[in-house]
């Protein structure tokens, strides 16, 4: 494997990034499944960073997966993003920050099919306008949240308490990184590092000391894919995929999954779970599952965030054999209580304690 | 007085229109960029479909052109073409200022960078090679892998860079289906246990004997056909590459692990030519190819009066087909000196 060719590719996009004052637009499943994701990234660039962040509570879903699922029409799920942009002209910002890949995905397919079909922008300008009464500009600058993370990680790693480094043996973890599709495999330009070998990932393991795996099924979708999990009959489609993954990454031994999808994050962790009650199989070493973390987790505990603060026991794959191997110090009392100090409920047949 | 013409590149049709003319007593002053004659014939081992000796062909044009009324300027690049009254200024890279009564562009072509089809892996995965790259191992006599073995499953991809739109390219390069025909013949012939893999859209044998050679890949060597297009190409962790493909005769996906993949680069119009074309207001195709004034009858001129085209700076074309454009150019370069003088 030749890195000086994929570097050439790298080259090739040069995705701008804004420097700061962003309006931030949220995940639907993301505060639910890995709630301390979205949290760590706000605290990460007003705190540490101090940028400018703005959230809108009147902001909404996307309506992307309604719009996946045929259940909501283009002209629809064009007002909803004219609308989110209306409220990031009426707050006076111009750079649009999104938490969601899917989100990601209807956004730039918008603003190109706006570029290419300026009747389609007029007609939405007119049904914001007779809907809300609003006005809206394009946004100056676009940007998934894992690009700005991949903007700021020379950042993190200087001030990284801890590496992706085996503690003990000193070499660097083999860590898978899984794009989500939308990303950039519909508009190659919006990505960091394009669509065939993007790097928005690949390039933050790098700069924290870690190693990127690039397997066969690298590209594949992980499994998330709207129809194949929206429709019941064909979850097992869903699953397959995910399998595939899996076992072509397991030669190379991962010690951990990277992803910036939510759905990407959810069912490459939740169907471990799923695949080994099935028929008992686990793809990492040692009897393991792999945990799967999104890339503002993985920001946090290399900056010494603490795990649980960081949402790490909502997973279905427990991530102590990742922590063990970072040597990163936590309270397993800690896991389960609030900050108040009450204890939760437990969870049962979790994988990896 | 002898006519002067400039002839801009030296490759196939340059030599061949350079000789030609010298024959018909004029003087000629060839311009070639690199630093030696014979374009990328030089570069090819044998050539379609009969398998000749690339040497041969190069051997006759080093020979046509060796002439007292031509002069060679090699390591020459052209900054731009000005017509003053009745004569052509060519002003080149190193500061000559060249006189002409006429000129005849012959740029040729670029092979189609095989990395701008960044799911094929070239210039990543040690084992994907070009077209090109592979007829340098077969003029070494080597084909090996990065590791130094030797390959045993062996896939040609065609149409890398040609007929897609997505690079901007919808035209057909024509000759790389051949090209494919004619190595994977020469690698079994190399290696007779290997198995080679071609994987086209269509099949396009449009030449003298192209067909029978594709009879024969088939039937006497055993190549395999697959109909269908590679999606992407990966590696795993044995080095293999691993190809996935659609089979649409059988309607199957198809995934198959493959020693060293060769990729069939396509022709473009030379990035030189494109330089020429801007600088002396040249008309260019869609193809971005110099466009001549007519298809069927005028393929040899430009928009601009006493400026001549000569092969693959047109359209895609094998060597019989440059050497006959190349010898077209040059009876419209004499009718037009000769027009003039009277």
């Amino acid at each position: 494997m030749q890195t000086e060719g994929k570097k050439r590719i790298w080259s090739e996009y040069n995705k701008e990034i804004a420097d700061d004052h962003y309006f931030y637009v949220r995940s639907c499943i993301r505060q639910s499944f890995f709630p301390g994701s979205e949290q760590f990234f706000l605290k990460f660039l007003r705190d540490d960073l101090r940028k400018d962040v703005l959230e809108n509570p009147s902001h909404t879903t996307c309506t992307g997966i309604g719009y996946h699922a045929d259940v909501v029409p283009f002209s629809t799920i064009m007002t909803v993003i004219a609308r989110h942009y209306a409220l990031m002209k009426e707050a006076g910002y111009k750079n649009i920050v999104i938490s969601c890949v899917t989100s990601f995905g209807v956004y730039t397919e918008i603003l190109e099919t706006w570029k290419h079909f300026p009747e389609e922008l007029e007609k939405t300008r007119d049904y914001l306008r007779r809907a809300t009464g609003r006005e809206f500009d394009l946004p100056l600058n676009m940007a998934h949240t894992s690009d700005l993370i991949y903007k700021f990680r020379n950042e993190i790693a200087e001030k990284a308490k801890y590496l992706l480094i085996n503690h003990k043996t000193g070499k660097p973890l083999n860590i898978v990184e899984h794009v989500g599709c939308h990303y950039a495999k519909i508009f190659p330009k919006y990505g960091v590092g394009g669509a065939e070998f993007p790097n928005v990932l690949g390039g933050m393991i790098e700069a924290w000391g870690g190693k990127v795996i690039d397997y066969p099924e690298r590209r594949h979708c992980c499994g998330f894919g709207f129809r194949q999990y929206l429709v019941q009959a064909n979850r097992g489609y869903s699953l397959s995929n995910t399998v595939k993954k899996f076992d072509s990454m397991k030669p190379y031994k991962p010690d951990m999954v990277l992803t910036n999808c939510p759905g990407c994050t959810m069912f490459m962790d939740k169907w471990q779970y799923t695949i080994k009650e099935m028929n008992g199989t686990v793809y990492g070493d040692n009897g393991e599952s792999i945990p799967v973390l999104t890339y503002e987790e993985l920001a946090g505990l290399v900056l010494g965030y603490n795990p649980w603060d960081l949402g790490l026991q909502y997973h279905m794959v427990q991530s102590e054999p990742l922590l063990k191997k970072m040597g990163i110090h936590y309270d397993p009392a800690d896991k389960y209580r609030t900050r108040d100090g009450r204890q939760m409920p437990v969870p049962e047949n979790m994988i990896n304690v | 007085m002898k006519n002067k013409v400039i002839v801009i590149g030296g490759g196939t049709a340059g030599m061949e229109v350079a000789g030609q003319l010298a024959k018909h007593d004029c003087t000629v002053t060839l311009l070639e960029r690199s630093a030696e004659t014979g374009g990328h014939v030089r570069d090819w081992y044998h050539l379609f479909p009969d398998r000749k000796d690339s040497r041969e062909v190069i051997n006759y044009l080093e020979n046509l052109i060796r002439h007292k009324s031509i002069s060679l300027f090699t390591d020459t690049d052209v900054n731009d073409i000005v017509r003053e009254n009745d004569f052509f200024v060519v002003r080149t890279s190193d500061g000559k200022e060249l006189q002409a009564d006429a000129i005849v562009v012959s740029t040729g072509f670029d092979l189609f960078r095989s990395e701008r089809k960044e799911e094929y892996g070239y210039g990543i995965y040690d084992n994907v090679i070009s077209s090109a790259d592979l007829e340098k191992m077969f003029r070494n006599d080597e084909i090996k892998l990065q590791n130094g073995n030797i390959p045993s499953k062996i896939g040609m991809v065609h149409c890398v860079g040609s007929r897609d739109e997505k690079v901007g390219n919808v035209y057909c390069s024509k000759l790389c289906c051949v090209t494919a025909v004619k190595q994977a013949i020469e690698i079994v012939k190399r290696i007779p246990e290997a198995k080679v893999f071609c994987f086209y859209m269509d099949i396009r044998m449009g030449g003298a004997l192209y067909e029978e050679l594709y009879k024969e890949a088939q039937q006497d060597y055993g190549v395999n056909f697959i109909r269908g297009k590679v999606s992407e190409v990966s590696q795993d962790i044995d080095n293999k590459l691993i190809t996935k493909v659609e089979d649409t005769l059988t309607g199957r996906p198809l995934k198959i692990g493959l020693d060293m993949l060769v990729l069939m680069a396509g022709m473009e119009m030379a990035e030189s030519g494109q330089k020429i074309a801007l600088s002396a207001e040249l008309d260019t195709g869609e193809n971005r190819f110099f466009k001549a004034t007519d298809l069927h009858y005028g393929s040899n001129k430009s928009n601009k009066n006493g400026i001549f085209y000569a092969g693959t700076c047109t359209a895609p074309m094998n060597i019989t087909e440059t050497i006959s454009h190349a010898r077209a150019a040059v009876i419209d370069v004499i009718d037009y000196l000769n027009d003039r003088s009277n």
